[in-house]
C-alpha cells in the first residue's frame, strides 16, 4: 500500500475494537488495516462516530475501558505493541509514539508549570541530567514556536493561549523524538487562522525529524493539506484509501464522493450542496451488506446482503462492489427496500 | 450601504455592547484594581434588506454572537439602535406591540443538544411559540400548525410525540428551526446553526435554510466562523475583528475583491479541498483580548501595512465597491486592491 520500499513503520492489520454493553457486544472498529511510511503522514477521515479516534487511541494503548482491542495485531517498526503490558506500553509511548490531542487544556497539568512537564517527560525517556533536560526543553519550546521561551518555560497552561498550549503540547510530543505522532483532531479547537499555524508547524517538525503522523480529523481541508495519504472511515471500517489527491478529486467510493461533494468550498459556489440523505448508523443498527447501502444512490442488490471488502480502485483501494468484477447486482427494487 | 433607497428591513447603528467583568467591589478597592470593561461589540453598522442572508464571519471572541444575541432583544445594548421594519427596537411601547415584533424575529442556535429542553416531546417543543403568542385557534389547529412545521423540515407529524433524545444532531436541528419558524416569523438569526454537525449533515440543513428562505421570504442574519459555508450561502458578508466590522461586501466581491488586510488573511488561512500540498505562509500572531484592545485600527500589532497613522486613529467606514471598508491603507491607497478570481469559477 505504501509508496515507498522501506519497511512500513507501523502496521495495523485486521484491527477490531469493541465494547461490551448491556445489549450485547458493539463492534466499533471492524477489521481496519492500513500502514504508515516513515515519514510519511496518513489522514484518517470520518463523520463522528466513524471509530476514527477509537482506532488511533487502540493504536497508543489509549481506549477508555470497557472497549477493548477483540482482535487483529498493532506492529510498530515489526514489534507487536497492542500485547505489551501497560508498564511496557507506557515506555513506547511517548519514546516512540507521541500523541497530540484535541483540547490542549485538558491534556496539560494545570498544577505543574508547562518547563515541569517537560522535564519531567524528557528524563522518563532520555538519560539526561536535569539541567541538559531544561536546555532541551528550552530548545523545543523554541522550536514550537513560542516567544520569549525563556521566559514562557516556567509559566503555567493557564498562562497560555489556546493555540500556545497547542505548541506547548506538540512539544511534547516530540520530546523523546518519536518515530510516529497520533494527532487525534489538533486543530479543531483553534480559530482558523492558529489552526494554520499549527498545521504549519506540525508539517515543517515532520518534515524535518523525518516523523510520521496519524492525523485523526474530521476536517477534510486540513487532511488535503496535510495528508500524503488518506483513509475515510464509515461505521467502523475503512471505506476507502489512497494517495490525497485521488481520494479527493477522484473518489472512488460513493460515500466519499457524497462527502466531497457536501464541503462547501470557496472555488465554486454551488446553488445547492450534494447531500448524503440520512445519517450514519447507529453500532447496534449497522446494516447487513455494505453499511453504507441505505443511504447510496448507486446500489445493488449484491450490496445490502454482501459486505464489501477493500479492492483495488484506480490508485486507491475502495470497499465498494463498483470496482468488484462482479459489480452490484441487479438494482434494487422499491419491493425488496419494504421488505 | 450605498444608497438608503433601498428597502432597509433590519437597521442597526452604532451598536454597542460592554461587558464588566471587574473582580468584586471590595476585591478591586483593597487590591487597588481598575475595573475591567470587554468591549464586545464596540460601535457597529448594519443594514440588511428583505430576503437577503447577511453574514458575520470572525474568530472567536470577536463579537459576532453577541451581535446575534444583542438583534433578538437578549441582551440590551449598551448603546446605538436596532430598528426593525422600521420600528425602533428600544422606543417605548406596549407589551402587545413588543410581542408582536418579536413574533416576527427568531433566532436558532448552535448547539442542538442545549437548546431543546429535553424533557419535552417535540410537539410542545414546537407548539411553545405558537401558544406564547396566541396563534393557534384550537387544538386541532395548534396540532395541524406543529405538523406542517414538522413537515417543513423534513420531519413527519409522528416524530412530535418523541424526546429530544431520540434525534440525531441533524434532525435536532431540524427542529430548532421548526421551532424557529413556528411563529411565521420573517426575520432569522442564526448563530452558527451547522458548527456543531458533521460535514454531510451540514449540507443538509443548509439545504434546507436555502429552500426554507426562497419558500417562505425569509430575512437571514447568519452568524459564522466558516468561511466556505458563508461563501455559500450569504448574499452579503461582514467581517468582523475585535468587536467592530473591518469589511462589509456583497458575497463575491468579499471573496474575489478582499480588501481589508485582515479579510485577506482569513481567506488565506482556510484550508481548502483544491489546496492540496499548498504552501501558505500562516500569519503570526493571535487576536487580542478585547479588554484592552490595541489603540487606532484594532488590527494594527497584526497588520503588515500597518504605519504610525493605524496606531492612533480609529478608520472609519468608507464605501467602496458596494460595501465598506475600515482601512486607512486602503483609504489613503498605500494598499491596492487584489482580484483573485478562483480557479473553478462560480457557477
Amino acid at each position: 500500500m505504501a509508496v515507498s520500499n522501506n519497511p512500513p513503520l507501523l502496521e495495523v492489520k485486521n484491527l477490531r475494537v469493541e465494547f461490551p454493553t448491556r445489549r450485547g457486544t458493539l463492534l466499533a472498529v471492524d477489521d481496519v488495516s492500513f500502514d504508515i511510511a516513515p515519514g510519511e503522514v496518513l489522514g484518517v477521515v470520518g463523520e463522528s462516530g466513524a471509530g476514527k479516534s477509537l482506532t488511533g487511541n487502540a493504536i497508543i494503548g489509549l481506549l477508555e475501558p470497557p472497549g477493548r482491542i477483540a482482535g487483529g495485531e498493532v506492529k510498530l517498526e515489526g514489534r507487536r505493541i497492542d500485547n505489551l503490558p501497560y508498564e511496557e506500553m507506557r515506555k513506547v509511548r511517548g519514546a516512540k509514539i507521541g500523541a497530540i490531542f484535541q483540547d490542549p487544556l485538558t491534556s496539560l497539568n494545570p498544577l505543574y508549570s508547562i518547563g515541569r512537564q517537560l522535564v519531567e517527560t524528557i528524563q522518563t525517556h532520555l538519560p539526561l541530567s536535569a539541567s541538559q533536560a531544561r536546555k532541551r526543553a528550552l530548545d523545543l519550546l523554541k522550536e514550537v514556536g513560542i516567544p520569549g521561551a525563556e521566559n514562557r518555560i516556567d509559566h503555567y497552561p493557564h498562562q497560555f493561549s489556546g493555540g500556545m498550549r497547542q505548541r506547548v503540547v506538540i512539544a511534547l510530543a516530540l520530546c523523546a523524538d518519536p518515530r510516529l505522532i497520533v494527532a487525534d483532531e489538533p486543530t479543531t479547537a483553534l480559530d482558523v487562522s492558529i489552526q494554520a499555524q499549527i498545521i504549519a508547524l506540525l508539517k515543517r517538525l515532520c518534515r524535518e525529524h523525518h516523523t510520521a503522523v496519524m492525523l485523526v480529523t474530521h476536517d477534510m481541508g486540513v487532511i488535503a493539506e496535510t495528508a500524503d495519504r488518506v483513509a475515510v472511515m464509515y461505521a467502523g471500517r475503512i471505506a476507502e484509501i489512497g494517495p490525497v489527491r485521488d481520494v479527493v478529486k477522484q473518489a472512488k467510493h460513493p460515500y466519499t464522493k457524497g462527502l466531497m461533494g457536501s464541503i462547501p468550498s470557496l472555488g465554486v459556489r454551488h446553488d445547492k450542496l450534494t447531500q448524503i440523505d440520512g445519517a450514519m448508523p447507529r453500532l447496534t443498527e449497522i446494516p447487513p451488506g455494505c453499511a453504507f447501502n441505505p443511504r447510496c444512490t448507486v446500489r445493488g442488490q449484491r450490496c445490502m446482503v454482501e459486505r464489501p471488502n477493500l479492492m483495488s480502485a484506480g490508485a486507491s483501494r475502495a470497499a465498494c462492489w463498483l470496482h468488484d468484477r462482479g459489480g452490484v447486482g441487479a438494482p434494487v427494487t422499491k419491493e425488496l427496500v419494504d421488505a | 450601504m450605498p444608497d438608503g433607497s433601498m428597502n432597509q428591513f433590519v437597521k442597526i447603528e452604532g451598536l454597542k455592547r460592554y461587558f464588566d467583568v471587574s473582580a468584586p467591589w471590595l476585591v478591586r478597592t483593597l487590591e487597588g484594581r481598575p475595573r475591567q470593561i470587554v468591549q464586545a461589540v464596540d460601535g457597529i453598522d448594519i443594514e440588511i434588506a428583505k430576503g437577503e442572508t447577511f453574514s458575520l464571519v470572525g474568530e472567536s471572541g470577536c463579537g459576532k454572537s453577541t451581535v446575534a444575541r444583542l438583534v433578538v432583544g437578549l441582551y440590551p445594548p449598551t448603546a446605538g439602535s436596532i430598528e426593525f421594519d422600521g420600528n425602533d427596537m428600544a422606543g417605548p411601547r406596549s407589551r402587545a406591540d413588543m410581542a408582536a415584533l418579536r413574533r416576527r424575529m427568531q433566532m436558532i442556535f448552535q448547539d442542538p443538544y442545549a437548546s431543546l429542553n429535553p424533557r419535552w416531546r417535540v410537539f410542545d417543543i414546537v407548539a411553545e411559540p405558537i401558544r406564547a403568542f396566541g396563534l393557534a385557534k384550537d387544538k386541532a389547529d395548534l396540532e395541524n400548525q406543529v405538523g406542517e412545521r414538522l413537515r417543513q423540515v423534513r420531519l413527519t407529524p409522528a416524530d412530535g410525540r418523541k424526546y429530544p433524545h431520540e434525534f440525531s444532531g441533524g434532525q435536532r436541528q431540524r427542529i430548532s428551526i421548526a421551532r424557529a419558524l413556528a411563529s411565521h416569523p420573517e426575520f432569522l438569526v442564526c448563530d452558527e446553526p451547522t458548527s456543531a454537525l458533521d460535514v454531510s449533515v451540514q449540507a443538509q440543513i443548509l439545504n434546507l435554510m436555502v429552500d426554507l428562505q426562497r419558500r417562505l421570504q425569509l430575512t437571514y442574519l447568519f452568524i459564522s466562523h466558516n468561511l466556505a459555508v458563508v461563501y455559500h450561502i450569504s448574499t452579503r458578508v461582514g467581517v468582523m475583528y475585535l468587536g467592530r466590522l473591518v469589511e462589509v461586501a456583497p458575497t463575491d466581491t468579499l471573496f474575489m475583491r478582499p480588501k481589508h488586510p485582515y479579510t485577506r488573511m482569513l481567506l488565506d488561512t482556510i484550508p481548502d479541498l483544491d489546496m492540496t500540498g499548498r504552501q501558505r505562509a500562516p500569519v503570526a500572531g493571535e487576536v487580542p483580548s478585547p479588554i484592552n484592545p490595541p489603540s487606532g485600527c484594532t488590527f494594527h500589532p497584526r497588520c503588515p501595512f500597518a504605519n504610525e497613522r493605524c496606531k492612533v486613529e480609529r478608520p472609519k467606514a468608507l464605501p467602496i465597491e458596494g460595501g465598506t471598508v475600515a482601512c486607512h491603507a486602503i483609504e489613503e491607497g498605500r494598499l491596492g486592491i487584489e482580484d483573485r478570481s478562483y480557479a473553478g469559477a462560480r457557477e
